[in-house]
């Protein structure tokens, strides 16, 4: 496998690349993963500013900040941007494609055409995603997951018009995007591997990358064919997701047989597994970045492998988890339930691990290894609600309610977004050969942190309190009126949030200026992506392509002659190197 | 090949004391812990149903073992952070697995999860047996956005609906059962005995959601579903909508009253005279 990327890199390319083949229509897979992660990182400014308009008008709901209809667009539109195309395109389009390669050494993708094409159908599946908001009755209304007959009929909301059309559209173009990119991930990680990179030495960003593109190319066309289903419900007159008899507005609406919990099957065997492409990519960055920092193995290598497999199948098996209290029949509850509380325990064992990987280190608490840190505290507040609302009956109060918002924002939002974090500091010299400012850094740092607290964690209350999801005006329900200094303290919290954003970007733009230069290995790392310049030349090293003689991660290694044994570097004389 | 590093690392310049970092997750997990309870305690609504209060209980076991853990792995994520920051020379423990403690941690966290699991499913089978034969019933009907009620009368039977029909809540003149069906814009219920509502939309998804009832279902276009559970308090109740339904979804704000069978069989005989 590595004698075929090795022929390839002995082709003389003539190198005259316009500024078009170099930047723009690039097929270099360094290129497509930050034009990925900056499309992602844009479109997080403008889902983060949704959520500053219309967590303004819940705070203050009496200022009338947004109409109704308004308020209902920025949430759904928030929901739908976040995990489309922030998440989503950030992990397994950014992170996995400039990664991936590097790390397992490779000299490109495998289909470095396909994977410029998936790129470019990204950012079309942008365009009426955008335009939406500039239709007669602005974009959708029906909240990110879309269901019908809401999402079907025009009649049923002023967003269910040619906003919901557009919406549908721009989803369906996401998924063939992500399909050409996990197409290539996968054949990447499974046949481009250098020499001695056997599976089981691989670092766990790409373990994390190749589970989460497994369950990509699983799910996405199931998303796909309810989208367009949906479509032809709207737009053809079929009868898929409505069923016979339904007045909306007056009107007696024509359709007959159809029956919406089928898209909520549908959606949801996509939209569980979803919710693990988008945290198993920053699992692994954070059990990279924190080995790094700790100057320590990553504890427990082969079980946070198996917990990955165990984590990917299972996630499979638990979207009825959505539907307890849907009308889904009873029985199926039971064993949702059960699979949705095992898939806890291979997430126990991440968790024990990360600390067990602390315990002992030497720990170095540089940007990335603070969001690190960030990311472990808010996968438990996150994740362990879930034995909550997994357990059948106990989710029946607290479904729909911001218990449920407090949970998910938590455990894939925002610790996916420290993921991400952690990610770009501690890859940012490799991408561009220079670091990014630490002061600034920190600050970004505490203000996510503390705004991430401050606005999640009091949504469990007001779920506990029985506030449902998905409402302009609270004031109406007399058990929600008084809890609005919780509202106008969560607001002030997400300000943060935002402001540590903007911070993030003027770090960025300024390290890119003027930040101080990194050379190969800035942070005396193992892994493969550490032996080449800092950025990498097109085809990512200048010679032959490094071999592998040990696992990622073996830092401290007893009797070495600097704390860290780089993968590529031979067998020093007289050290007994452990791992695999 | 030559790859090693040719400038100084910032790592020797990364910030050193994990303080400020330890001292913070500390001071959230204790911060959440307190919120957690106070909103347990204070602003979670005292449960009105037979099974509502089963389903609190639950909650509460869970909310303890998670509290836990939570505080749990806070507290050593705190301590390791502030005291394993690097010093010096000292060196990490290569420590790369150790069987005996990670079975340890696979197993327990798997024993509680299948107990809890177990408990939930015993829970959830009894919330969702059968209604018994001599059940009040009540239909519901949600429609873009409010709330009414359907009961079946003297003859026990709702007659049957159809949304294109132009009567009041549908219903159909022809079928004998529907003669003597009562519809109002009040929802009651009979304390101290099994109630059967039966959930109906006009139009799109609703849910019914009574905070102090800790139960809540969706209505489904299309099918009827329902909820059967036993209230065991008299009072007036809060209603609210849990599923997005449109731009009315946050009016849809409604009342429950539940009754005594003296009371609603009174109110009845009011209905039947006026009709």
């Amino acid at each position: 496998m590595a004698a075929a990327a090795e022929a390839h890199v002995h082709v003389e390319h003539p190198h005259r690349e316009s500024f078009w083949t170099r930047y723009v229509f690039s097929q270099d897979h360094k290129v497509i993963g930050l034009q990925y992660l900056l499309t992602s990182l844009f479109m997080a400014l403008v889902g983060g500013a949704l959520a500053m308009v219309f967590r303004t008008q819940l705070a203050w709901p009496q200022s009338g900040i947004l109409k109704a209809d308004q308020y209902l667009a920025a949430i759904s539109m928030h929901g739908t941007i976040m995990v489309f195309f922030v998440l989503t395109p950030a992990l397994l389009g950014g992170f996995a494609n400039f990664l991936v390669p590097l790390k397992i050494g490779a000299r490109d993708m495998a289909f470095p055409f396909v994977n410029m094409l998936s790129y470019w159908v990204f950012a079309l599946s942008i365009v009426p995603l955008v335009a939406s908001f500039f239709v007669p009755g602005g974009p959708l209304n029906a909240g990110w997951t879309a269901y019908p007959p809401l999402s079907a009929l025009p009649q049923a909301a002023p967003g269910s018009g040619l906003g919901q059309t557009l919406w549908l559209v721009s989803i369906a173009i996401f998924c063939v995007s992500s399909l050409l990119g996990s197409l290539n991930y996968i054949t990447t990680i499974l046949v481009l591997r250098t020499r001695g990179m056997s599976l089981m030495r691989m670092p766990l960003t790409v373990w994390g990358i190749f589970v989460a593109a497994v369950l990509a190319l699983l799910t996405f066309p199931v998303l796909m064919a309810a989208g367009i289903l949906l479509l032809f419900d709207r737009l053809a007159g079929t009868s898929f997701f409505v069923p016979g008899g339904l007045v909306v507005g007056g009107q007696v609406i024509p359709h007959t047989g159809g029956n919406p919990l089928l898209w909520q099957h549908l959606f949801w065997f996509f939209g569980h597994p979803e919710v693990y492409i988008v945290i198993l990519p920053p699992m692994g960055i954070v059990s990279d970045v924190i080995a790094n920092f700790a100057r320590k193995p990553v504890f427990g290598y082969p079980a946070m492998v198996a917990s990955m497999l165990a984590i990917g199948i299972l996630s499979f098996l638990v979207w009825g988890h959505h539907m307890f209290v849907s009308g889904m029949h009873p029985l199926l509850g039971t064993g949702f339930a059960l699979t949705t509380l095992l898939i806890g325990v291979p997430s126990a064992v991440k968790t024990f691990n990360w600390l067990a990987t602390l315990w002992r280190g030497k720990l170095y608490f540089s940007t990335a290894m603070l969001f690190a840190v960030g990311f472990v505290s808010l996968f438990v507040a996150g994740g362990l609600t879930g034995i909550h609302l997994g357990n059948a009956p106990v989710d029946i109060p607290l479904h729909d309610t911001y218990y449920v918002v407090g949970h998910f924002h938590l455990v894939m939002g925002t610790a996916a977004v420290l993921g991400i974090f952690a990610g770009i500091y501690f890859w940012f010299p490799k991408m561009f050969g220079r670091l990014l400012d630490e002061r600034l850094g920190r600050i970004h740092f505490w203000l996510t942190l503390l705004g991430v607290y401050g606005t999640f964690f009091p949504m469990y209350y007001l779920g506990m309190a029985g506030m449902h999801r998905r409402i302009y005006d609270y004031r109406a329900f007399p058990y929600l009126a008084h809890l609005q200094p919780v509202q106008v303290f969560i607001t002030l919290s997400a300000f943060l949030i935002f402001a540590g954003g903007l911070v993030l970007a003027y770090n960025m733009l300024r390290s890119l200026a003027a930040g101080r230069p990194a050379d190969r290995n800035p942070w005396r790392g193992t892994t493969l992506e550490w032996s080449t310049e800092s950025p990498p030349p097109h085809h990512n090293w200048p010679g032959e392509i490094p071999q592998v003689y040990r696992g990622p991660y073996e830092y401290s290694v007893p009797g070495a002659p600097q704390d860290y044994l780089p993968q590529w570097e031979p067998e020093p004389a007289g050290v007994r190197v452990g791992g695999h | 090949m030559d790859a090693s590093p040719q400038l100084p690392s910032p790592l020797e310049e990364t910030q050193r004391s994990g303080l400020s970092l330890g001292l913070a997750v500390w001071l959230f997990s204790l911060l959440g812990l307190g919120g957690a309870l106070y909103a347990r305690w204070a602003w979670t609504p005292h449960s009105v149903t037979r099974e509502g209060t089963s389903i609190q209980s639950l909650f509460d076991i869970i909310l303890g073992i998670i509290l836990v853990a939570f505080i749990l792995v806070h507290l050593l994520l705190g301590y390791f952070v502030i005291r394993y920051r690097a010093r010096g020379r000292e060196a990490a423990l290569y420590f790369p697995h150790h069987t005996a403690l990670e079975v340890t941690y696979t197993a327990v966290p798997a024993a509680v999860l299948v107990a809890l699991s177990v408990a939930g499913m015993v829970l959830w089978s009894r919330v969702h047996a059968p209604p018994p034969p001599d059940a009040f019933v009540v239909e519901v009907r949600g429609e873009q956005f409010g709330w009414s009620a359907r009961y079946p009368g003297p003859d026990g039977k709702l007659g049957r609906v159809d949304n294109r029909i132009p009567a009041p809540f549908n219903v159909d003149p022809q079928d004998p059962a529907s003669r003597d069906d009562v519809v109002s814009p009040q929802i009651y219920l009979v304390a101290n005995r099994p109630n059967r509502v039966l959930l109906r939309t006009r139009d799109v998804q609703h849910s019914f959601w009574v905070p102090a009832f800790r139960l809540k279902k969706d209505l489904l276009p299309g099918a009827t579903t329902e909820l059967v559970f036993t209230p065991t308090q008299t009072g007036e109740f809060d209603l609210a909508c849990a599923e997005l339904c449109g731009v009315g979804h946050y009016t849809m704000a409604g009342k429950v009253r539940v009754v005594t069978q003296e009371e609603f069989d009174r109110w009845m005989r009011q209905q039947a005279r006026r009709k």
